[in-house]
């Protein structure tokens, strides 16, 4: 029980300590406090998993405080603990604990460190507190508590222009979202009553036809409820449209791109839909907007990544790509497919992200890939962990992306709708882009002349500024240097993660029972709970299917079941996705390795196409123009003509100049003059004689 | 032929026999004592002959009114009361001259004599029942304070100050008795209550009525500085020596604020939509002008001049309401008025720069770092003139408002309210001086033990008003009260 709890609030605490009391403690107090917290909520959450997976587990709430009760609006704080919290909880964990323990190695240059790790650990509890709520508000907190520390990790280094330009755009961009899961979440009392979970998800089957009435439009409730909670999810997960943000958070230190914009948070939106499955299902013209957004965010995201040189951008394009994989898979109501990706996806995109915060580590906080290469000999560790992870990436067989994206595929396939083809294609060319751009990036990080021996002198200059004099006089000598075993162990974890997760999950996830044939084992949410639950006490024995480990957290209609007849699927849908991973591997090394000239050949010959990608499809262009500009222009029309002009003008400004005025009047009056002054004493007489006079007549 | 007195008589009037027999004694004394000891001397025998007319009056409050000498005086609560607070405005005039006259080259022992004459003065003028009393009582106050205003009369502006005080009042004692003179006309007598009667058997709708209220409210007005008849009061309060403004400040006014509460009803009671219709125009005039014109200032003395015009205007507004409670509403905003007034000159005459009293704004600046128990102390009587709860100030606005409002006074009580808002600008101006400037300045205290004595006993009341504000709503609850004839 007590475990329980500190899964949760363990990191909290230690943000508390070691943000409030940080300069008692010393920066070694908070990294040991910090890390301390949060591989405690760690090994909880394993053990939750544990049980989990050994079939002994209870769904159950976990009360922790009293909030708001108005009437028959009751939301409490509590610990929603079922298979899809625990999922989550144990995923943000781990990489959380790896991103930690590394983030002391990594941060050892800056000033601030005690800082950076309090961070880490409110962003940790955030993120606990949204995957757990037992209620919309208590994860909305979570949700806008992770946006708070996503916004403070990116300006971290708030002394960088870009970095805070860079936060204020997360920010504000994530508000779009933000306010649509509000509405979301205001929709769903009206529609239910209440925005506790259990209530919302037994009484959706009797909405699904219910309807909103919205200036005189019939509109669809279940639908808008959906849309609406899908907002909010592309804003956190950077979908198209909301995704400008993601790219640009890059500022932020390499930790927490691989904690908050690559493994955890992104996904809180894919978390948030699978979460409210039971409520999406009865609504298929939602899903198929999900799926057709999460298809367009994969090859978008996909062909930008291609183009770039920035090794974290490269990353992070990555990750927009792969988020929109597992929005497709949640639009073909393949949730569980989603959530598998979801938990592979974190363990080798963290595993990349920290691999290139290890080589820019190596490379004295070089970025630019065209500035590195022929280093792969000069830190092997890193460079073997950066194969791992790009091999789970571009789904190379039996490593963890395989299991994950195939299955995801295959789901789209066989969801047999316009959009479950539409977003099978997409995977497919997207796969075939995804295994492209990560050997070219490995090539030209790795591979090649290095082209960091020249550029080499500005840019130690250039990061002085949180580097203290050690790092000065240990690395006087330029060398690409492997990084610090305290760097590398949580990149081995993550790489176990990376090769193994997708086997040993694979049952779990999309396993079905051999005696039943699939789709006819899913029976309604309330009943179905009691099978698994007594089904699970007598069948330990029994192997791990995806039903015994989701229990009821996830709620697929039988018609709907992708996942499991994504085991029917033909032989070339399976093989497909393998043909394109190896052939975007082997195209890279063409163009990367064996024919360097071809690259730019090719962006000559394509140039328009080349810059319509490279300048990432103009979002950021359109978007200047339409919101950012037009915004600024609002604001100055409201700030210097209503605000200052118009209201100040008219109101505290107008006021107080007219009485300066008025006072400099009077005090002409007073000219020290005795006649003057006996003067305005008998106009004063005069002036009272004809006021009364005035009256009376 | 009746008698002129009876000796019984005098046993009323012994807070008056005290003071003018006293200030006449201790001129004699003085005259053959040597400079400085004689001021010294004369000062403490003064405070103590104050405090025994203090004694002598808070003992006659309660006695059944009198009528003494023919109807020439009238002895109640509302007059002794009236003199009791003037008499604690000359006790605190005292007290706060002690050391700052030395320091300001007036240590005569004439200035304490002639503030007991003014004293005397202004109690006859109060107690007066008859219009000839009252002017003889304002004339013997006005030319003791004429002298005060120019006793430096070596120094240009106090003599400038003192003279222009003395033109003005002239011309405002010819309007008084110009309107005295009609009313006389009217009614066939000085007398108070016989005027009272007359208009009540004849009403007279005649100009002749109006053009002897606003007269006779015109000189009254000069005393208490109300526009349009405030011209002299900044520039008599720059020029005269600040602790002759502090006396300026506190004590007339409260007298001719008491006489116009006692003209308005006794003798013309029955002329309320006359004297109504001046007293608001009177009001109006003073808070807007109080409020604008010392947006500009840069001199704390004519800031606080016309500071105390805006205040009067505030004060008129318990006695536009005609009622007892607007009245005694009036009485105590005249009390806290006054207590605020010493306490606020008892710091500033405590500030000196190159050896003379600070007369300028930015001479405060830095003040809260270097003194910061004294900046508080201004701050606390600032806030409280400003009338920002839950000081003192703040309840004295609260019952003239009330008073304004129940008596139908609406539109006048928001304009007061707006004014008081401009007003609390130049009051917290003089903080954010103190404390949001800094300036290479050689402000040094002067501690004078009096002035610090004046300046406890007022931030006590400032403070603690709130606590037991009873006491003095009490007080002027039973000065009101209506005197059993």
């Amino acid at each position: 029980m007590f475990l329980d709890y500190a899964a949760v609030f363990a990191p909290f605490v230690a943000f508390l300590i070691a943000g409030l009391f940080g300069r008692i403690i010393g920066y070694r107090g908070c990294q040991l406090i910090t890390c301390f917290g949060v591989i405690l909520a760690a090994i909880a959450s394993m053990r939750l998993f544990l049980d989990l997976s050994l079939g002994e587990f209870e769904p159950r709430t976990l009360p922790v405080l009293q909030w708001i009760k108005i009437g028959n609006f009751d939301v409490s704080w509590a610990l929603r603990l079922d298979s899809l919290s625990i999922v989550m909880m144990n995923v943000i964990t781990i990489v959380s604990s790896c991103v930690h323990v590394y983030s002391v190695g990594y941060m050892s240059e800056d000033p601030s460190k005690g800082r950076f790790m309090a961070y880490l650990s409110l962003f940790t509890f955030a993120m606990l507190m949204l995957v757990t709520a037992d209620n919309l508000l208590q994860l909305f907190f979570g949700w806008e508590g992770v946006g708070l520390a996503s916004y403070l990790l990116i300006g971290f280094w708030f002394e960088k222009n870009s970095a805070n330009a860079a936060a204020v755009k997360a920010f504000i961009v994530n508000r779009v979202g933000d306010f649509g899961l509000s509405l979301g979440i205001i929709a769903c009392f009206i529609l239910f009553g209440s925005i506790q979970f259990d209530a919302i998800f037994s009484q959706a089957p009797a909405k699904a036809t219910a309807v909103f009435n919205f200036l005189g439009y019939d509109v669809h409730a279940l639908t808008l409820v959906c849309l609406l909670l899908f907002v909010g999810a592309v804003g956190k997960s950077a979908q198209l449209g909301l995704h400008t943000w993601l790219p640009d958070a890059m500022e932020g230190p390499t930790p927490v791109s691989a904690l908050i914009h690559a493994a955890t948070m992104v996904t809180a939106g894919v978390f948030l839909v699978a979460r409210f499955s039971p409520v999406f299902e009865y609504a298929p013209d939602a899903l198929m907007v999900v799926t057709v957004v999460g298809a367009l965010t994969a090859i978008v995201a996909a062909t930008i990544g291609m183009t770039q040189f920035d090794i974290k951008r490269v990353i992070a394009y990555s990750t927009m790509s792969q988020l929109g994989y597992m929005f497709f898979a949640l639009g073909v109501s393949a949730y569980s497919a989603a959530m598998f990706h979801l938990v592979t996806h974190a363990f080798f995109k963290a595993l990349l992200f920290l691999g290139a915060g290890s080589v820019i580590h190596a490379m004295h906080h070089e970025q630019d890939m065209r500035k590195m290469g022929g280093i792969w000999n000069k830190i092997p560790v890193t460079y073997v962990l950066m194969w791992i992870g790009s091999l789970a990436l571009a789904g190379v067989p039996f490593f963890a992306g395989y299991y994950s994206k195939d299955l995801i595929i295959e789901s789209a396939f066989a969801d047999h709708t316009w959009f479950g083809n539409f977003a099978f294609w997409i995977g497919i060319v997207a796969a075939l882009l995804t295994a492209f751009y990560s050997w070219r990036l490995i090539i030209m990080t790795f591979h090649g002349a290095p082209r960091w021996q020249h550029a080499h002198d500005d840019h130690h200059h250039a990061h002085t500024h949180h580097a203290n004099d050690d790092h000065h006089h240990d690395h006087g000598h330029h060398e690409p240097h492997e990084s610090p075993p305290v760097m590398l162990l949580p990149l081995v974890v993550l790489a176990i993660g990376a090769l193994f997760s997708g086997a040993w999950l694979y049952n779990a996830f999309a396993g079905t029972p051999h005696h039943a044939p699939a789709g006819q084992h899913e029976i309604s949410t309330t009943e179905h709970h009691g099978d698994v639950a007594s089904a699970s006490k007598d069948a330990h024995h029994k192997e791990m299917t995806r039903d015994r480990f989701f229990g009821n957290s996830l709620h697929i209609l039988p018609e709907n079941d992708t996942v499991a007849a994504a085991h029917n699927v033909p032989k070339w849908v399976k093989v497909l996705p393998i043909i394109m991973g190896a052939a975007g591997i082997f195209l890279a090394y063409v163009f990367f390795m064996w024919l360097p000239q071809l690259p730019a050949l090719c962006v000559r010959i394509f140039a328009p196409i080349h810059n319509f990608f490279f300048r990432k499809w103009y979002f950021d262009e359109l978007y200047d123009v339409l919101f950012v500009k037009t915004s600024f222009w609002l604001g100055k029309f409201f700030w210097q003509k209503g605000d200052q002009a118009t209201i100040d003008g008219l109101g505290p400004d107008g006021i107080s100049a007219r009485t300066k005025d008025a006072a400099g009047v009077l005090s002409r009056f007073q000219s020290g003059f005795v006649y003057q002054y006996a003067f305005v004493m008998i106009i004063g007489v005069i002036v009272l004689i004809s006021w009364i006079y005035w009256r009376q007549a | 032929m009746t008698p002129v007195f009876h000796q019984y008589e005098l046993g009323f009037i012994w807070p008056e026999l005290l003071m003018a027999c006293g200030a006449m004694l201790l001129l004699v004394i003085g005259v053959f004592m040597k400079e400085p000891k004689a001021y010294r001397f004369v000062l403490s025998l003064s405070v103590l002959l104050v405090a025994a007319t203090a004694y002598f009056c808070i003992k006659s409050i309660g006695v059944n009114p009198q009528e003494l000498f023919n109807g020439f005086l009238t002895i109640n609560n509302l007059t002794q009361s009236g003199k009791l607070l003037v008499i604690t405005g000359i006790l605190f005039s005292l007290l706060l001259m002690n050391k700052s006259a030395e320091h300001e080259g007036f240590a005569r022992f004439e200035v304490p004599v002639l503030l007991l004459l003014a004293g005397t003065g202004m109690m006859l003028m109060i107690s007066a029942s008859n219009l000839l009393g009252l002017y003889v009582g304002l004339e013997l106050q006005s030319l003791c304070l004429y002298v005060l205003a120019a006793i430096r009369r070596d120094n240009v502006r106090a003599a400038e100050a003192g003279l222009k005080y003395f033109v003005l009042g002239a011309l405002s004692s010819g309007l008084l008795l110009f309107g005295i003179s009609l009313l006389y006309g009217i009614a066939g007598s000085t007398d108070y209550e016989y005027i009272e009667m007359f208009l009540a058997k004849n009403p007279v709708q005649d100009i002749a009525l109006t053009l002897a209220l606003v007269f006779v409210l015109a000189g009254l007005a000069f005393k208490i500085s109300a526009v349009p008849f405030h011209m002299w009061t900044p520039d008599v309060y720059e020029g005269a020596p600040t602790t002759i403004t502090a006396i300026f400040a506190m004590v007339p006014k409260i007298a001719a604020i008491i006489l116009i509460m006692r003209l308005v009803s006794e003798p013309l009671a029955l002329a309320v939509s006359e004297w109504q219709q001046i007293l608001i125009f009177l009001a109006g005039a003073s808070m807007l002008v109080g409020a604008v014109a010392g947006v500009v200032q840069t001199n704390i003395k004519r800031l606080l001049a016309y500071s105390s015009i805006g205040n009067m205007g505030y004060a008129l507004l318990g006695i536009i309401a005609g009622t007892q409670a607007g009245m005694s509403a009036t009485l105590v905003y005249m009390l806290l008025y006054m207590v605020m007034t010493a306490g606020l000159f008892a710091v500033i005459l405590q500030l000196y720069k190159d050896g003379v009293i600070i007369e300028k704004i930015e001479d405060f600046a830095g003040l809260g770092k270097r003194y910061p128990v004294f900046a508080l102390a201004i701050t606390l009587v600032l806030f409280s003139i400003a009338g920002i709860p839950p000081l003192a100030g703040f309840f004295g606005k609260m019952v003239v408002f009330n008073a304004a409002v129940a008596s139908g006074h609406i539109a006048l009580a928001i304009f007061g309210v707006l004014t008081s808002v401009v007003a609390a600008y130049y009051y917290l101006r003089i903080i954010k001086v103190m404390y949001f400037e800094t300036a290479e300045n050689h402000v040094a205290i002067l501690r004078s033990l009096s002035a610090c004595f004046v300046l406890v006993v007022t931030l006590a009341v400032i403070a603690g008003f709130v606590f037991a504000p009873d006491h003095i709503f009490i007080f002027a609850r039973d000065a009101l009260a209506l005197p059993a004839r």
